[in-house]
Order: structure tokens, then sequence, then C-alpha cells
């Protein structure tokens, strides 16, 4: 009683702060976070005082087994749907915002103007997409690789939770534009002490359950989660540090100006990728492949070498967003020759995962979870050398400030973070709700076809449209004066645009039906279907063949 | 093996694996020697950033507008960073310096050009094409894929404390005098208000426009704030001059 008691004296603190910055501030976006905030506060309040239990309703919606289970997966099962969910939405505006620089007559101000909705797009699908398949697959892994249950129970939920509050302030902040004006880095300075501390408890739980393993060695998945979780709290705490104008109120000033603010946002900016892209994802990878596969990874060697110069390489690349920029010629080169480095750390990676397919490559065949994280590692490996091209200055002068950059972005994450966590995604479910097996296999193999052609369409479609632009920006005619206006070059993109909203369009459809496989699944049904890759042996056909002389 | 006092190789990495301390320590001092390395210098080397002639902080009504400027998002389609090439210094003007983006809290080079670079904007338009553009691009661009912004021209323009922002940006950095803070209210207003007198607004912010800029004369709006903005993008430095010159050649070391 006394803990209630406790409790509701939090919630209701919480509660009355939120008002009072209502009340105070003269700031409208302001105004709608701290109403959110409340509101979140009452549903604690409410959940406390009375019988009414949100959260035991919400897991009965989703048939989330009931009773303890081996291990804590309550927050597993909870980050699979979230996965899900945020999927869909952050695809859904990639796809509107595609639609939009085809046809400017979509954009709807002031809300729904490409400039609000892209930091919607991206924060989605990387921290909210991204983020909770990363702490689903992560509380999974660490139980099992310790052999431990979650440390910290209560924390671990927080961490959930107070991330999926993060998610909403960010994004309604971008609508509302609440901006901090850096790209990935967008949320005002109160969103981002709050993802501090989610963070930290993050570290807590997971360093916690290492602590208390009963295997003597630390996993390799872990090492790459580890490093995903102190790396991206420094890059976040670094980067975001910014001195508000008032504490009643979203608006804040950078640090940094200029040339020292641009590195340091790049620094932060590429190992977004490097860490929260690459590293987190390897873990999930380093797990998740020789599970489905049933063969150990190829080599431990390998994963040590590549493991520390991948993380130690990756935080110099920074600078490559910023060739011929004002930015130092010093360090310019530094991040060219870092980049070029970075290329074989990445490949260690693929190359671990690829070869622990030796002697299970059939499946690739049979299995359509297995075939995805082949072509995931394909895409991871590709995207790696186009990285390190791209970072090569004189290469970079033409791709840079073009949609060159926008395809190999979405090469990398829709190939490589966009396949291994469907696969991931596909391989959880049925565990996780205790089902004898996925719903159906076929809507796998049609998710997936439905993706990789997506992936085709995208790629191929911005790769022709930046460099169509570099060349044309650069074009001099014979009378020595620029060729195109520069609008000109923006109406030739047109045919572009729309292919690439086509693949995009095509890959959300893939993740739909993987929605509604995953749907059933809960549900405990199974689809009745023709088994993948055997062909039925027919007895009449089993004959030689004789030719049949003509008539 | 036989041979036990040949080590394996990597025998000396099982001691990461069994302590996680030790781990993530190792983790933390590998991820940070890039930043510290690469970053720290950029604050300390003093040809980071050449001094040039005509740097000033922006007036309270240029920083409200840059302000407009972060709210929308134009960086994510528009650079204001002009690399040292042929084409784009026909196309914008001379290439960017640092000096030039000094008092930039955060900087807004962008690095994506859906629509061009707008690091030297200012001046190249009349204060009429902007506000036509904004409110509807197509009208004067008729390949334009930008969205429109009409609703800046019926926003009022409001900062909650005007004198506040530029406290806080003087804390980071910004060399606003006191007068400047005093007076930065008034200062809002009269940059945009032909009717108002600016008193030494000019004096304390050199190059500083100072008229209506939406063609609505009766008051100021979000839509004065982000042209005044565009307005002044670029004009500060007179890259052109002899004294520029002079000092671009005696560059070395960078």
């Amino acid at each position: 009683m006394e803990a209630v008691v406790r409790r509701l004296g939090v919630w209701a603190l919480v509660l009355l702060a939120a008002i009072s910055a209502i009340a105070l501030t003269p700031d409208s976006g302001f105004a709608i976070h701290m109403g959110i905030v409340a509101l979140v506060a009452v549903i604690l309040i409410i959940a406390t005082l009375g019988t009414y239990d949100p959260l035991a309703k919400a897991q009965s919606i989703f048939r989330m087994p009931p009773g303890p289970s081996r291990y804590d997966d309550d927050v597993v099962r909870w980050g699979v749907i979230a996965t899900m969910f945020w999927g869909i939405a952050g695809l859904l505006a990639g796809v509107f915002i595609a639609a939009q620089l085809a046809f400017p007559w979509l954009n709807l101000e002031p809300w729904f103007n490409f400039g609000r909705l892209r930091p919607l797009h991206t924060s989605a699908v990387i921290f909210a997409f991204g983020g909770n398949a990363l702490l689903a697959t992560s509380f999974y892994v660490v139980q099992r690789t310790c052999r431990a249950t979650l440390a910290l129970p209560g924390t671990a939920r927080f961490v959930f939770w107070g991330y999926q509050l993060f998610i909403v302030l960010a994004a309604t902040g971008y609508l509302l534009g609440i901006s901090q004006g850096k790209e990935y880095a967008e949320p005002e300075w109160y969103v981002d002490l709050w993802l501090t501390v989610v963070w930290l408890a993050y570290l807590a739980v997971f360093v916690g359950t290492i602590l208390k393993r009963n295997e003597p060695h630390i996993y390799v998945a872990n090492w790459f989660f580890l490093a995903f979780i102190i790396t991206v709290a420094m890059l976040h705490v670094v980067n975001n540090l910014a001195l508000p104008v008032s504490l009643m109120g979203a608006k804040s000033y950078s640090a940094f100006a200029g040339v020292q603010d641009a590195l340091t946002q790049w620094w932060y900016g590429h190992n977004a990728v490097g860490f929260f892209l690459t590293a987190g994802f390897l873990a999930m990878m380093y797990y998740f492949v020789p599970k489905q596969a049933g063969r150990p990874v190829y080599s431990y060697r390998l994963s040590i070498i590549h493991f520390w110069s991948l993380i130690f390489l990756y935080i110099w690349a920074g600078p490559h967003h910023l060739h011929y920029t004002a930015l130092p010629d010093w360090a310019q080169t530094l991040g060219m020759v870092f980049s070029v480095m970075l290329w074989m750390p990445s490949w260690g990676g693929m190359i671990n995962g690829l070869m622990t397919l030796n002697g299970a490559w059939d499946k690739v065949r049979t299995d359509p979870i297995i075939r995805m994280m082949v072509l995931a590692l394909a895409f991871y490996g590709m995207s790696t050398f186009e990285g390190p091209m791209l970072s090569i200055k004189a290469v970079n002068s033409l791709s840079h400030y073009t949609d060159w950059t926008i395809g190999h972005v979405h090469s990398g994450a829709l190939g490589w973070n966009g396949m291994i966590t469907f696969a991931c995604v596909y391989y959880l479910v049925p565990r996780l709700w205790q089902q004898p097996r996925l719903y159906s296999l076929r809507m796998i193999n049609w998710h997936f076809w439905l993706a990789t052609l997506g992936i085709v369409f995208y790629a191929a479609s911005m790769w022709v449209a930046g460099i169509t632009q570099g060349l044309m920006w650069r074009e001099y005619g014979s009378d020595g004066y620029l060729v195109n206006s520069f609008v000109d070059t923006v109406a030739a993109l047109h045919p572009m645009y729309i292919l690439r909203a086509v693949g995009g369009l095509m890959y959300l459809s893939g993740a739909i039906i993987m929605v509604y496989n995953i749907w059933m699944t809960i549900l405990g049904h199974q689809r009745d279907e023709a088994p993948m890759g055997d062909t039925a042996h027919d007895e009449a056909n089993d004959r030689p063949i004789v030719a049949e002389p003509a008539e | 093996m036989t041979d036990t006092t040949r080590k394996e190789p990597f025998e000396g990495h099982k001691k990461l694996e069994r302590n996680v301390t030790l781990l993530a320590a190792a983790t933390l001092l590998t991820v940070a020697v890039g930043g510290i390395v690469e970053i720290a210098p950029l604050f300390w080397i003093d040809n980071t950033i050449e001094k040039v002639e005509g740097m000033r902080p922006y007036t309270p009504l240029e920083q409200a507008g840059r302000d407009i400027y972060i709210r929308e998002g134009c960086y994510v389609c528009h650079s204001q960073m002009i690399r040292p090439f042929r084409d784009e210094v026909e196309r914008y003007g001379h290439y960017s310096l640092a000096a030039e983006s000094m008092y930039d809290h955060p900087f807004q080079w962008g690095s994506k050009r859906t629509g061009p670079d707008l690091a030297r904007v200012g001046g190249r338009y009349s204060d009429a094409w902007h506000v036509q553009h904004l409110k509807a691009p197509r009208s004067v661009v008729p390949e334009s894929i930008m969205p429109s912004y009409a609703f800046l021209a019926e926003a009022e323009l409001k900062v909650a404390d005007p004198a506040a922002n530029l406290t806080a940006l003087r804390r980071v950095g910004v060399p606003y005098t006191d007068a400047d803070i005093a007076k930065a209210g008034a200062d809002l207003i009269a940059q945009a208000d032909p009717n108002a007198d600016a008193g030494d607004l000019a004096t304390r912010y050199p190059k500083a426009q100072i008229r209506d800029y939406d063609g609505d004369p009766t008051r100021v709006t979000e839509m004065d704030a982000l042209v005044a903005y565009l307005q002044m993008l670029g004009t500060l430095v007179d890259v052109d001059s002899a004294a520029a010159q002079e000092a671009l050649t005696k560059e070395k070391g960078r």
C-alpha cells in the first residue's frame, strides 16, 4: 500500500509539473508536449488507483502468453509489436514524402510540408523502427547468451515505455515545428534529456544482465550491443549540447557554431549509422543468423578483429559528409582515408555472416527467413563498399548534395537494416508467443520478393537521379557557359522520383503482408499451404523417356 | 597439444570476454580516440576560421527568420555551403568561408540540394519575388517542387522574449552587446516597420536592411522575418573586395 501511495505521489507531481508548464509557457508546441506528458501521468494515476489495468488489457489484445516464462520476455514481445507498428508508420511517411517530391501539391501546409515530414520519416525508421528492433532483440539475446533473466525487470519496462514516449514527443514535435535543425538529432533539449535518462537505464539493464550471467564468456553479439549502447550515449550527449532559451519553452541554441558544429554533427550523424544501424544490427546478425542456420559462427578470430577495427575506424569517418566545405582540408582527408579503410572491417562482418551458412546453403532455397538474412548481408556488403567509394573526394564532388546519397543510405537501410529486422521478427514471433510455427511461410516469400524488387527500383532510380543531377550541375556548353539552370535539373528528375515512390510502395506492401502474417500467427492460426521448396514426387512421371516415332 | 608454452592467438582477448567492465572501458576508449583527435583541434587551431571583415551577429529579426528556417526544415532541401568548384562559384557566388557561419547556432550547411544553395541568395531577388515564391512557388518557377508557405504571411511574428534569445546566444559565444540585448524587442519590430524609429540599429548591426519585407507595412509577420533572413544571407562579407582577396592569397596551411 505504501508503495502505491508513493507511486501515486510521483505521478501526481509529474502531472502538476506538466500542468504548470502548460500554464506558464508562451510556446504552443511546448504546451502540447507537456499535455502529452500530463496525459501519460493521468493514465498512470488511473492505472495505479483503480482495478483497471491498461497493460493487462493491452496484453490480452496482443494474446501475450500469461504467467512467467523461462526468460523475461514481456518487454521483448512489446518491442516486437512496437517494431512492426513504427515500421509501418515510418515506411508510410517515407512513401508519402517520396510522392511529395514527384507531386508537390501533396504538401499540406504547415504541418505536412516536406520539411517537417522528412525528419519524421528518418526518425521513425531509424529510431522508432530500428530502435525498437534493437531493444527487443538485445533483451532477447542477452538473456539467452547469458543464461539469466533480465536484471532490473522494472527498469527494463521503464526503458521500453520511456523510449516510446521519446518517440511520440519527437514525432509530434516535428509536425508542430519543434526542431533543433541538426539532421537525425532534431528533438529539442528536454526530449534529449529524457532520452539520456532512458538510455542510461538501458545500459544499466544490459550490463546488469551480463553481470549476473551464468556463462563464463560474453558472447560476441553482446560486444556489439554494448558498443552500440555506450557509443550512442556518447554521441547523443555531445552532439545535443545546447542552451535552452527558457526552461518554459522548447527553443534552444546549439553550444557549437559553424565549422565546429558541422563536424560534431557529422561525427554524430555518421556514427548513428555506424553504431545504431551497423554495430547494433551486426549484434542481431551474430545471434539470429547462426540460430536460424543451425551452424556456429564462421570465425571467432575474425569477429575479434573486425569488432575492434570496426568500432575504432567508424568514429573517424564523419568528415566525409563535409568534403570541399569550409572544414579544414586535413580533417576532410583524414575522414576520407579512414572511410576507405572502413571497407575491410565492414566486409569482415559480412564474410563472417555469410560463411556461417557454410554447410547450410541449401536452406536458402527452402527457408525464406535464411534467404532474407542472406539478402540483408549482401546489401550490407554492397552499401559498405559504396560508402567508402562515395567518401573519396573526387567521387564525392559529383555525388554530394544529390540523390545518389539518398540511394546509398536506402540500399543500406532497406536492404540491410530492414531485411535483417524482418528476418529476426519472423524468427522471434512463434517463439515468443509459443506457437508451433508462423502462419505462413509463403507470405514471407511474397514479402521477400516485394521488398527486394522495391529496393531495386529505389536504389536504381536514385543512382540515375543522383548522377544525372550531378552531371547536369557541372555541364558547360562550347560557349563556356553553364548549360542548365537549377530548375532544369529538378524537372529532369521527375520520372526518377515517381519510380522511387513505386519502389517504396512495393517495400511498404511487403511489410503490410508481414504485419498480417505476424498478426495471424499471434492469434494462433496456421495457414494451410503447400510446403516450400519441395517438389512432390510424381509416380506417373518416374519412368524412362522413350522417343516416340513420328507418324 | 604438446607445446604448452606457445600461446593461442587472441588468448589475451579472453580476459576482456570475461569481464564486462574491462570490455566496456576498452570499448569507450576505442571509440573516443577518433573524436578527440579529429574534432577537438578545431576548437584551438587558429586557422580553422580565418578572420574576415564584415561578420556580425544576426539582428533579432534575422535571427527570428533563421529560427523559422530551422522550424520549417528548409535545411533538408537547401544547402548553405558553396564548394570551390567553377560551376558552383558561377552559379551561386564565391565559395563559402568558414567565418561566414561562425555565429550560426546551429550550422545550416545542409546535405542535400533538392533546391538550390542559399548561402549567397541575399539581394539576388526582390522582396516581392521571395514573398510570391514562398506563397506559391510554382507561380514564379513552374517546375519547382517546393512546398508553399503562404501561412507565413498570415502569421504574426511572435517571439516570446527576443532578449532571452539573444542572451542564450551570447552565452554560447555570439558577441551581442548589452545594448543589443536591451533593445532586442524594439529592434525586432523596427527592422520590418518603415514607420518605426530604428534608432541606432544600423550602427550596431552594419549592413542591416531596414524596410517592410512582406508587402504589408501594417504588421510584422513571420514572412517578414524569413525574407529578412534570406535577403541578408551572404551579404555581410565582401569577398570580392581587394582587401578580402589579399587575405585569401595569404591563406596557407589549410
